[in-house]
This record gives structure tokens, C-alpha cells and sequence, in this order.
């Protein structure tokens, strides 16, 4: 095989043959991406876990600290705080927000309905507009204000003023709702994609077996419906992990009500200048990440199992 | 026959106040955003609350520019997107093309580092980044945005599947056969017959840098360096708060990207869509 191989190779005419150039520009086209890659993706990576057990301010010498930084951080209250902000307003943002997307994504679908383009671009419109200029927004709208325009409707119902930049539930319910006004059009569009992809005659032969609207919905729709519906959960749970523009402008800044995960590394990082905890905090986070997507994965698995 | 018919109207009608209902709803912060920015600041402590335009239009501008570079951070945020998106494009694409068509050893591992570092999240990089722009004099430098922003494994990912099924291998074959340079085949065959996945990547790419917040935040420092979003958030986070200042600053921020939005709709929403969907 080997020695056969070699006169092959022996017999050929030119010097650079057309699979090495073809090889070579391969490598060539390839190498921008791996390039920028090395500079600005491996390396600070592997950097922030050595980061991690440094202490260190941004200017004069590092010093191994072992572990110290994940028991700072470990130890910090607003720490856990912060996750637990951060795993509140993603339910929050993402829970509701889903259902209704699915729920207009239906109605979206159904033969009757007039006008879908322009309601798809009535329902798309929040997403084209930054999170800078909705937070902004919101702001305004859930002003802490009797006069702000939320307050004012709630209280057109007699509910009395919230305090909603201040107050526990307050900030989360508003900056979840900034995440549900934001998505919740864009999700509703991914739904009516996979809807429009099952096959009519399923409801045709339901219906004749006597199956209701709803039946058909829960038997019919949300299994087929599945893969997107978990790919949707899958990017909204990553998503809701990094949340950090909306807590910082709404609550001008770094408020314990509202305090997430990434807000939390970004003050250690560059209002503390504790680049050693907060790099903990950026390796907690991955942590986070790859749990919260390895139970996503296999709670998307057995729903796979519990189907069939 | 009767009563299903009369069901059958119920019906339509529900469907249709729903819609309606979620469609208001969706654009009420924009239309709102737009009255505020048209009325003085005291109007927001105001009983009832401004639901009409009201007469400050210009003079809220005024304002703005008095507080912000307005024109000059919009004009960075266009530099920064469209070079972006620019250098996205083309080394998205021959990145792709190499991936999809050409024969060298270990393709399918590079291309599966690939996927795999679409999975980090940005955040965990973010430190060194910043110290690594500061170590290049990058800070408060366009190119901090521009040139990490080219390191689009999504873009790749993206050309490949598009290229590996819109371009025939016999025709790249044959053009090669011809005698052409294999950037010749990328640049006389492939690029022509993708325009369809240059707009979609394009419109992502563009979106996504136009909207970003977190990165140019930590290396724009300097006023004359901000793009729109820091510009903005600048303006919002002033010790003195005249919000009609502020919103009309945050409405003509958006307001292009959303007249651009409207008049490609279709094109916008499959695109930013897209990209999920077909994963």
C-alpha cells in the first residue's frame, strides 16, 4: 500500500499539483477567522480562568490568590443576589412572553385573518429598536411618578402607584416586561414559520376524527412545533443569562433590586477595577451557562421520550 | 347551519380584536417615545399623562445637540456597521466557500471549532478584550468595535450551508479546468450567485453592531468616540434629567433604522429570523 502510494506520487508532473493549491487557498481563506480568533476569542478566554485566581487592579503586578476570588465573590450576597435576579427576571421575561407568542402565532396562522403583513410588521417592530432606546423608554413609562403612564393606567383600575425603579418586584416586573415587549413579536414570527411547515391534511384528518380546536392545538401543533419551540428556550435561557443594558439604564445604575449577573462583573471589573473577581465572576458565569443549557438539554430529551 | 356560520364570524372577530390588541400594544412605546420627544420636560409629571403630540419638536433637538454629537455619534455607529459588516461579508464568504467546496485536511475539525465557538458566551472573554484593545492603543478607537466584530463564526457557518447548496461543484470545476485562480472561481462565480445570503448575513450583521451596547461601552471612553447607543445612554444618564431632551434624543436615533425596517420589511424580518429557524 505505502510503496504503492509513493510511486503514485513519484510519477506526477509539476511541482505544485492543483490539490495542494487547492489545499493551500482553503488554509488561506480559513485563516482571517482563526486568526482574529487566536487574538481576540482564545486567548482572553483562557486568560479570564487565570485571571480568576489573580488579584489584581488593572495597573501594577498580578498575585496568585488561589481562590480567594471565588470566595469573595462566593461570600458577596449581592453575588447570589445577582443570580437570583438574573434567574427571576429571565422567568419573567421569557416565560409569559413564549406563550404569548405562541398564542399570536396561531391566531397569525389562521386562514381568516386579514392584513398578516401588516400585523407581522406591527409585532417585528420592537425588535429592530436597540435595547439603549427601549430601556430609555421604559424608564419613562414605568416612572416611579403617580403621573407616570403605567401608574396612571393602573390606577384608572385603583391599583395604587408602584414603585417600580425602587422597589423589589417592582424593577424586575418592569425590566421583564422590556424583555417581553422586545421578543415577544420576533418569537411569534419563528412560531408561525414552523406552524405554516405542518402538514395541512394532520388537521384535516383530526377533524374528522371529531378532534377539537384545542385537542388539535395540544396534539397536533405543540409536538410538531417542538424543535423550534426548544430552540427558542434554548437561545431565550443563554439570552436572560446575559441580560445587562435594561437593569443598568432603567435603574440608573447598579441597584441591588435589580442587579444581574453581567451587571455585576462589569462593576467589579470597571467600577472596583477588581479584575480578579470579576473574572471569577465571568468563569461563574460560563459555569452557569453550561449548566443551565445541560439541563435544557436533556429536559428537551425526556419531553423527546415522554412523546414517542 | 346557521349558528356555525354566526360561530364562524365569533370567531374571526376574537381572532381579529386580539391581533389588533397585540399589534397596538407593540407600537404604543414607539408612537409614545415620539409624543414625548415632542413635549416639555414637566409634561411627565402631568395628570393625565400626554398621549398627543405636543409642540416641542424642535426645540427638544436643540437640546440634544446642545448635550450630544448627535450627527457625529450617529456617523460613527455607520462607520462601525457598515465596515463591519463589509469585512463580515467577504471573509464570512470565502471562509464559507473554502469550508463548502474546497478539499484540505482536517476541514470538517476546523469547522466544527467553529460551531463549538458559537457557543462561548461573549462575556467571558470580556476583560483581557479590553485589556488587549488597550495594549494595541485601541481604546476609543473605531477599529476596537470594527476589527473583533470581523470574528463571525455564525457568518461562516452561515455562507457554507448557503454556498454548499447553491453552487453547483461541476461549474466550479469546470471554471478551474478553464484555467481560473481559485480566487478567480470565488470572485467571478461564487460571490455572484450568493447576493441572496449577503443580504440576509449583511442586514444581521449590520443590526446587531448598530444595536450593540455592551462592547462599545467598555472601549469607547471618549465623547468623540461614542457611537449612538453610548450616545444616548450618555444623554439618559445626565445628573440633570429633561426627558423630553432624552427621548427626542432615543427617537431620532431609531427612528432611520426603523423607516429603513419598513420599507424592506419582508426582506428584514426573513432575514433576522432566518438564521434561527434553519439551524
Amino acid at each position: 500500500m505505502v510503496s504503492h502510494n509513493h510511486t503514485h506520487t513519484a510519477v506526477r508532473p509539476k511541482g505544485l499539483s492543483d490539490k495542494k493549491k487547492t489545499a493551500l487557498a482553503g488554509y488561506l481563506f480559513i485563516s482571517p477567522f482563526f486568526l482574529l480568533f487566536a487574538v481576540f476569542g482564545v486567548f482572553p478566554m483562557l486568560f479570564s480562568f487565570y485571571l480568576a485566581f489573580q488579584k489584581w487592579n488593572g495597573f501594577g503586578e498580578m498575585t496568585f490568590v488561589g481562590f480567594k476570588n471565588f470566595s469573595l465573590i462566593f461570600t458577596d450576597p449581592l453575588f447570589w443576589k445577582s443570580i437570583y435576579n438574573t434567574i427571576i427576571i429571565g422567568l419573567l421575561g421569557t416565560g409569559p412572553q413564549l406563550i404569548a407568542a405562541l398564542i399570536l402565532a396561531v391566531a397569525l396562522n389562521s386562514a381568516i385573518v386579514k392584513f398578516k403583513s401588516v400585523f407581522r410588521v406591527a409585532y417585528f417592530v420592537p425588535n429592530v429598536t436597540s435595547i439603549v432606546a427601549v430601556a430609555i423608554v421604559f424608564t419613562v413609562l414605568f416612572s416611579e411618578q403617580e403621573a407616570g403612564l403605567v401608574n396612571a393606567t393602573l390606577n384608572l383600575f385603583g391599583i395604587s402607584p408602584v414603585s417600580w425603579q425602587t422597589s423589589e418586584w417592582g424593577a424586575k416586573i418592569a425590566i421583564a416586561t422590556m424583555i417581553f415587549w422586545r421578543w415577544v413579536g420576533y418569537n411569534s414570527i419563528i412560531f408561525l414559520a414552523g406552524l405554516q411547515s405542518i402538514p395541512k391534511d394532520l388537521y384535516e384528518a383530526a377533524e374528522i376524527d371529531g378532534a377539537k380546536k384545542w385537542q388539535q392545538f395540544l396534539f397536533i401543533t405543540v409536538p410538531m412545533l417542538k424543535p423550534i419551540i426548544v430552540f427558542v428556550v434554548f437561545t431565550a435561557t443563554i439570552g436572560s443569562l446575559q441580560i445587562f443594558a435594561e437593569p443598568l439604564i432603567f435603574g440608573s445604575g447598579f441597584r441591588e433590586e435589580s442587579m444581574t449577573i453581567v451587571l455585576y462583573l462589569w462593576r467589579e471589573a470597571f467600577t472596583n477595577n477588581a479584575f480578579g473577581t470579576a473574572s471569577a465572576t465571568a468563569v461563574s458565569l460560563f459555569l452557569l451557562i453550561i449548566v443551565f443549557t445541560t439541563i435544557n438539554f436533556f429536559a428537551s430529551n425526556r419531553l423527546d421520550k415522554s412523546g414517542k | 347551519m346557521a349558528t356555525l356560520r354566526k360561530k364562524g364570524l365569533v370567531n374571526k372577530v376574537t381572532i381579529h380584536i386580539l391581533l389588533i390588541i397585540g399589534a397596538l400594544l407593540s407600537v404604543f412605546p414607539l408612537y409614545w417615545m415620539f409624543v414625548m420627544a415632542t413635549q416639555p420636560n414637566h409634561v411627565i409629571n402631568k395628570l393625565p399623562p400626554a398621549v398627543v403630540p405636543g409642540d416641542k419638536l424642535v426645540e427638544n433637538f436643540q437640546n440634544v445637540l446642545e448635550n450630544i454629537d448627535f450627527f457625529g455619534a450617529m456617523w460613527n455607529s455607520f462607520v462601525v456597521a457598515s465596515l463591519t459588516t463589509l469585512g463580515v461579508l467577504f471573509f464570512s464568504s470565502l471562509a464559507g466557500f473554502a469550508f463548502a467546496k474546497l478539499q484540505f485536511k482536517g476541514r470538517e475539525k476546523l469547522f466544527t471549532v467553529i460551531l463549538i465557538t458559537m457557543m462561548i458566551p461573549p462575556q467571558l472573554g470580556l476583560i483581557p478584550q479590553y485589556f488587549i484593545i488597550t495594549k494595541l492603543g485601541w481604546l476609543n478607537d473605531l477599529k476596537a468595535i470594527i476589527v473583533p466584530g470581523l470574528m463571525n463564526a455564525f457568518g461562516i457557518f452561515w455562507m457554507r450551508q448557503y454556498i454548499k447548496d447553491a453552487i453547483p461543484d461541476e461549474l466550479i470545476e469546470a471554471a478551474k479546468i478553464d484555467g481560473c485562480s481559485i480566487f478567480r472561481v470565488y470572485w467571478n462565480i461564487v460571490v455572484p450567485s450568493i447576493l441572496p445570503a449577503f443580504a440576509t448575513l449583511g442586514i444581521l450583521t449590520f443590526m446587531f453592531v448598530w444595536n450593540d451596547f455592551l462592547w462599545p461601552l467598555t472601549v469607547l471612553r471618549d465623547e468623540s468616540s461614542y457611537t449612538i447607543q453610548i450616545a444616548i445612554r450618555a444623554l439618559q444618564d445626565a445628573y440633570v434629567k429633561d426627558y423630553g431632551m432624552i427621548l427626542s434624543g432615543t427617537f431620532w436615533a431609531t427612528l432611520p433604522l426603523i423607516v429603513v425596517f419598513l420599507i424592506f420589511n419582508k426582506l428584514f424580518i426573513s432575514s433576522l429570523t432566518q438564521g434561527s429557524v434553519k439551524q
